[in-house]
């Protein structure tokens, strides 16, 4: 996207600009749709939260007295009878990188007014979603199936299962509710609501408008940098 | 340069002043650049429902929260007084056992810490005054503001019904320490903990949907001409409080969720190994310092959520009933910056007897040092608008001014607790009940009154009444540092915290008599609280319509089509801001106050500063 025209304000590169920028009046970031700003720092405040589960995992796994229970065992997953370290692992993260991929392209065919490959590409982005929630618990079953509880685990320290269990639940949750608005998007976008000047929404009565893609384009990216960091804390530490 | 002036003329068309006239001046003078966004689209409630119930209009809300945190705030005064009838007069009231005086005083805290003060700044006074103040015609995201609320009713709801489920309300302290919170034995450790855990998390949830209103309402939807530094401070000290809250409740979610896992299904986060009546728990391995530290990164930042707001909106009443300039109010924001980033840097000095490495707690004590020269400069800057103003005795100042010495006083005793040797003999006595009640439960209570006060004409359009307010404030005054002050004796003696009564141990049998006054001050200043109440019943009913702009204030809210403000704030135009609010007695001005919608051209003769 090319700098927002503003009327009477000059915007400057750099660091002189962001000065001036917070120096104006009425708005500090030029531009910028409320709701996106307001997406902005939900997920510095979910950063933090995610911070904190990470960083208590550490402080959990530093401290407890038993041996931690060894990842690529643990993760493992039998490929045509031969136990493949990381697959179902590798498979979840492609599927989720790749969906932010198709969130990307949304955003963009959105402000292209691009109704039907927007629609499509949310869509496609909610079916990864979905895939990786399933697949995710598929691997928490066969965890769960190897007598893997949040008390306690055969592997090793009972403090495993607690934060793997914690943590991922926390961010599938997120996924989840991710994927719910991704499919509430899918159609609204199919069904025009960013149109013509925009819709009345259901509950908000606010209008609707391609901006929405994009905030929302927003939350899936944070979902999908929040799942890099627990792939490597949990999978190859 | 000519090509300049012309291009700002054009837009000159488009501002208020070229409207409303100011003939005869010059007229670029007053240019302020055209708005960047459209109207607000505002939902206008019709029924009953819409209107008063699920509001979506912040002032509505501001009022909801407002009451429903004076309604917990009644119920920690109550509990106080049941705790102050226990010690200053042990076995009086008999059934108030160990395991009650526990529950009193974890709920006390709780109730004060989160539930009252932060919901009433933030919640209160955010919603109410942030829209206004900043020039914006509401909240910027009305609905999510409006369930917000109501996340916070259910959390509150949540919190009371703790007091009725079988064991009780939680009885670990406000800090909830693990391991004892969840085990068998302390009070409330079946249903009563869940509750509160629940509750907080739901705070928490709530409290982030108004946060982000609270930012973003301040950060892209000031008015035309509104600069950061022209905001009042109590904007400045909203918003760098709820920034604080929004970056340090995560801390407090993810203990919240942890400690209900350890006790709902069994795992042990913050659970050690446990020898208990020789038979060895299910719990092990997990770090009950871990929970410490999460709580005090939200704990120690929660202090400045209460203080920030109340430090904001003190400066505002002081330079109005003063009728004088803030004195250095760009050093006003960036200390209420300044300590708000570092109150991130301090959060281990509330674990100074925990067992920590050396170093760990000298760094801590020296960061906790340094917060004490940003608050200082604040004090200074509040003395010296005073300093040669025109100050006016009326309650609103009282209170003020009872705010500042409250809080030196409890300011200066946090430097004792902020050094590690002078902390370990003082940790956990009534040195430090007296300290933190001082310097954030007294000392915001008296800005709340003051703020009260000042902002009641602009809410309900008429006056309180004056004279039961100062009796309200000198009883209150008086009665609290009848309170906390022999606390600190108690707690230089040695008398620890928490007990729940001291026997005839022999440093106490000395001070038996000094809890007995404690007790009667603090059942004083309770009941004095009913004044307040009072006078707002009376005052409601019969008291004198107040006129526009009581206090001849500057800030925006004062300056609205109608007092008390409708939906939508501003009628038909939002104001364009021209200067700071605080242009009090500026020589050669024909009042001893400019507005900030004042154009410059209709002050050119007077000595205003540029703002």
């Amino acid at each position: 996207m090319s700098d927002p025209k503003i009327d009477g304000f000059e915007l400057k590169p750099g660091f002189r600009g962001m000065a001036s920028d917070t120096g104006s009046d009425q708005t500090m970031f030029k531009g910028v749709h409320w709701g996106k700003a307001m997406m902005w720092i939900f997920l510095l405040s979910d950063t933090f939260v995610f911070s904190c589960f990470l960083i208590a995992y550490m402080k959990g796994r530093g401290s407890t007295p038993v041996e931690w229970p060894n990842p690529s065992e643990v993760f493992a997953l039998e490929a045509f009878g031969v136990p493949v370290p990381l697959l179902l692992i590798a498979l979840m993260t492609f599927v989720l990188i790749t969906s932010s991929g198709t969130m990307a392209l949304a955003v963009k065919y959105g402000y292209e007014k691009n109704r039907k490959m927007c629609g499509w590409l949310v869509l496609a982005t909610a079916i990864g979603g979905l895939t990786f929630v399933g697949m995710q618990a598929y691997e928490w079953s066969k965890l769960i199936h190897e007598g893997v509880r949040p008390w306690e685990n055969p592997f090793g320290a009972a403090q495993f299962g607690s934060f793997f269990f914690m943590i991922t639940g926390f961010h599938g949750t997120h996924v989840s509710i991710g994927v719910i608005f991704l499919f509430i998007y899918a159609y609204k976008v199919f069904a025009g609501h960013y149109e013509n000047g925009g819709k009345r929404g259901w509950f908000t009565t606010m209008k609707g408008d391609y901006v929405e893609i994009e905030i929302l384009g927003l939350y899936w990216h944070f979902v999908d940098l929040v799942w890099v960091f627990i792939f490597a804390f949990f999978y190859l530490w | 340069m000519s090509d300049e002036y012309e291009n700002k003329s054009g837009y000159q068309a488009q501002s208020s002043e070229a409207l409303t006239g100011s003939a005869g001046s010059a007229p670029d003078m007053d240019y302020v650049r055209p708005a960047e966004l459209p109207e607000q689209d505002l939902y206008h409630g019709h029924t009953f429902l819409t209107k008063w119930v699920f509001c979506q209009d912040a002032k509505v809300i501001g009022v909801q929260y407002f009451l429903t945190a004076v309604f917990t705030g009644i119920v920690g005064l109550i509990l106080s007084w049941l705790m102050r009838l226990q010690l200053g007069f042990p076995g009086l009231a008999g059934f108030i056992t160990a395991e009650h005086y526990y529950q009193f005083v974890t709920m006390h805290g709780m109730i004060m810490v989160v539930y009252f003060l932060t919901a009433l700044f933030l919640g209160g006074f955010g919603n109410y005054l942030i829209p206004l103040m900043v020039g914006a015609r509401d909240m910027v995201f009305p609905y999510v503001n409006m369930l917000s609320f109501w996340m916070f009713f259910v959390a509150v709801a949540i919190l009371m019904a703790s007091f009725f489920v079988p064991g009780g309300p939680t009885g670990a302290g406000w800090t909830l320490y693990p391991p004892q919170t969840i085990l068998e034995g302390t009070p409330g450790s079946g249903m009563g903990i869940l509750l509160m855990l629940i509750s907080l998390a739901l705070f928490v949830i709530g409290f982030t949907m108004g946060g982000l209103n609270y930012m973003i309402t301040v950060l892209q939807a000031r008015t035309r001409g509104m600069t950061l530094m022209r905001m009042p401070l109590t904007v400045w000290g909203i918003f760098t409080a709820t920034v604080l809250a929004m970056l340090a409740f995560p801390a407090l979610l993810v203990s919240a969720i942890m400690m209900t896992l350890d006790k709902v299904i069994g795992t042990s986060f913050f659970m050690p190994t446990i020898l208990k009546a020789g038979e060895v728990l299910e719990y092990g391995g997990g770090s009950p310092i871990l929970f410490q530290h999460l709580f005090w990164f939200f704990g120690h930042p929660e202090v400045y959520i209460v203080a920030l707001p109340a430090f904001g909106i003190v400066s505002d009443l002081i330079s109005v009933h003063a009728r004088k300039n803030i004195f250095g109010y760009r050093m006003m924001v960036w200390a209420i910056v300044g300590i708000g980033a570092l109150s991130f840097f301090v959060w281990a000095h509330h674990m100074y007897v925990s067992g920590m490495n050396p170093w760990f707690g000298f760094f801590f004590a020296t960061t906790t040092l340094i917060i004490a020269v940003p608050t200082a400069m604040k004090v200074y800057n509040w003395i010296l608008t005073l300093w040669r103003g025109n100050i006016r005795i009326n309650t609103v100042m009282l209170w003020c001014l009872g705010f500042i010495v409250t809080f030196v006083n409890g300011g200066i005793t946090g430097i004792f607790l902020g050094n590690v040797s002078v902390d370990v003999p003082l940790s956990d006595t009534y040195f430090v009940v007296a300290h933190f009640h001082m310097v954030m439960g007294i000392a915001p209570v008296m800005v709340i009154m003051g703020a009260v006060y000042h902002w009641f004409p602009l809410i309900t359009g008429r006056l309180l009444n004056e004279t039961l307010g100062k009796w309200h404030f000198w009883a209150t005054f008086l009665g609290a540092y009848s309170i906390y002050f022999p606390m600190h004796y108690l707690g230089f003696i040695g008398v620890p915290r928490r007990y729940y009564e001291m026997y005839d141990s022999p440093y106490m049998t000395s001070a038996v008599g000094m809890n007995e006054f404690i007790s009667l001050a603090a059942f004083l200043v309770g009941a004095a609280q009913f004044i307040l109440i009072f006078n707002i019943i009376k005052t409601l009913k019969t008291g004198k319509p107040a006129p526009k702009n009581p206090w001849k204030a500057n800030s925006l809210e004062w300056h609205t089509s109608t007092q008390p403000p409708e939906h939508g704030n501003f009628g038909e135009r939002l104001p364009v801001v021209h200067r700071w609010p605080y242009d009090f007695s500026v020589p050669g001005a024909k009042d001893d106050f400019i507005p900030q919608t004042t154009p410059p051209s209709e002050v050119v003769h007077t000595k205003v500063e540029k703002t």
